[in-house]
């Protein structure tokens, strides 16, 4: 890897130090999952404005007055667009980075298991209310991993119960684990809720953690890792 | 920071054998340290051949400013296909792009419907009453339809074309079923439908049952186009019955679609007109689907 370039550039620069953190498939799903979250939360908020309830028709009791404001797609037609293009995407990007992670044994790093529950109240002290930060040498805490996890819950929960409003008539089998028909509506919804929960946190935790750790997830590359201090 | 690389004989990375430093590692520790020290102090320390990892098997290198800019330049340039998805916020291409969003979907909807599997049916308690059953429509509740003087006229690629009386429709074994009626808005009501196979009444027109859809135009001037495979489908009723008694005028009397694999915009009310055919006008695929639904609007 050291070529004569990168010998002479040396002379005149220290060197720096990176780690590979975030392989070109992680990134790609991720950045496309998170356009497409966005997307159909956005396009589905506005379906649900054309009929913001989970009973019948008759009577009609509104459960939630969407505002425009946060609707995409201008009309149900134009949001379902979006919503039946964007939801390939968002599977197709779920899927690949669920595939990968099997593949190369990263889960082990990532997916939260019985033994991480110990670990959640502690990290919370610590980023809640400034309690002492847990010693870890794992790649991700306890709390992350619970938060990761939870996405990738919530991504199949979505998928599964957008599948079933999407094909009742072929699926129609399907809607019997999830209590019925129009339980996977409000399923469908929770799981949105369930992104919406989990967005905010992220986001001030990318703030928090600053520009270079923000940077790895574009390039891969993160400069001075935290762990090799 | 520079303790640990004389510790780490288990590197997984190929490519660093030849760096500059692996000579040093063959020296006795005494004459490295030395040697480090006068790097410390002379000059910056020279990239070494990194071989650590992060907690997660990460790879990590000592790079040169340059290097590190080159390696990020090439990383970002592989993020190509998500900044593709940034043609979606361009408003020429925007409406293109979600047509063939909504093409694929139908598409794939194609392929996941079952020309023999039928949708769920519902005993008569789970059905809702005939007062919850709602009237929808896209421009007038009742159309006036003269009931006395209604046929329905049959064209295109059949064998026996011309217009039919409701009784010659009704001369079929009827079909009662308990299914679901699905609105694209979100809602839905189980109804007691009854009436002739599509399927049935077809064959017995000498339809070509190879051909690719079914044109519908209603007395409201609604209109619909549906493939094939749904109009032969068993559950595909030319529907005249609701709750056991006739079709009332809202909805749709004397006849209308009821297809239980389909999205309720795609049961045409008040049949006027069916046609067999293997092509569809562009601006006549139906009055929803003109405006942006899915045509396919499969369940």
């Amino acid at each position: 890897m050291a070529t004569n370039a990168s010998a002479i550039d040396s002379k005149n620069a220290a060197p720096i130090t990176v780690a590979y953190e975030h392989p070109w498939v992680v990134r790609v799903a991720h950045w496309l999952n998170a356009v497409a979250v966005f997307v159909l939360i956005g396009s589905g908020l506005q379906v649900f404005r054309a009929f913001p309830s989970f009973g019948p028709k008759i009577p009609q009791k509104n459960f939630i007055d969407i505002p425009k404001l946060i609707a995409l797609g201008g009309w149900l037609g134009g949001a379902l667009q979006w919503h039946f293009t964007f939801m390939w995407i968002f599977i197709g990007s779920g899927l690949m980075y669920v595939i990968y992670q099997l593949a190369t044994g990263h889960w082990r790093q990532v997916l939260f298991l019985p033994r991480d529950i110990k670990g959640v109240w502690p990290m919370a002290r610590h980023y809640f209310l400034f309690g002492p930060k847990p010693a870890s040498a794992a790649a991700y805490n306890p709390l992350q991993k619970l938060a990761y996890t939870s996405t990738i819950f919530f991504g199949a929960m979505s998928m599964l119960t957008g599948l079933v409003m999407y094909k009742p008539a072929q699926f129609w089998w399907l809607a019997w684990p999830m209590g019925g028909y129009h339980f996977a509506r409000i399923w469908h919804f929770i799981s949105m809720c369930g992104f919406v929960a989990f967005i905010p946190g992220h986001l001030i935790m990318v703030l928090l953690h600053g520009w270079n750790n923000f940077y790895s997830m574009i390039t891969g590359w993160k400069r001075d890792p935290e762990y090799l201090d | 920071m520079s303790e640990e690389h004389s510790e780490e004989p288990q590197s997984k990375h190929e490519g660093e054998q030849d760096t500059p430093q692996e000579g040093d590692r063959q020296a006795s520790p005494a004459e490295e340290a030395s040697a480090r020290e006068e790097d410390a102090q002379e000059q910056p320390v020279a990239p070494r051949a990194a071989r650590r990892a992060g907690p997660a098997g990460e790879e990590v290198r000592d790079v040169t400013p340059r290097e590190r800019k080159r390696m990020n330049r090439r990383e970002l340039l592989k993020l190509v296909p998500v900044i593709a998805i940034g043609a979606f916020a361009i408003p020429k291409l925007q409406e293109p792009l979600l047509m063939q969003g909504l093409h694929f979907s139908d598409w794939a909807s194609g392929k996941l419907f079952g020309r023999h599997r039928l949708a769920q049916t519902f005993r008569n308690n789970d059905v809702v009453p005939f007062q919850r059953f709602p009237y929808n429509y896209y421009d007038v509740a009742d159309p006036e339809v003269d009931l006395d003087k209604w046929t329905l006229t049959v064209e295109g690629r059949v064998q026996r074309p011309g217009d039919y009386k409701l009784e010659q429709i009704q001369a079929f074994p009827k079909v009662v079923q308990n299914t679901r009626h699905v609105c694209v808005e979100g809602w839905d009501v189980i109804g007691n439908f009854g009436g002739t196979r599509a399927s049935e009444f077809l064959r017995w027109i000498g339809a070509d049952t190879g051909a690719r859809f079914l044109e519908v135009e209603c007395v409201d001037e609604y209109y619909e186009s549906i493939d094939m495979a749904t109009v032969l489908h068993p559950q595909t009723l030319f529907c005249y019955e609701m709750y056991g008694n006739p079709l009332d005028r809202g909805h749709g009397a004397p006849l209308r679609l009821q297809m239980p694999t389909k999205l309720g915009y795609k049961q045409a009310k008040y049949l006027d007109t069916i046609r067999v055919t293997n092509v569809l006008q562009a601006d006549k695929r139906g009055y929803w689907e003109d405006q942006g639904y899915s045509w396919y609007g499969g369940l």
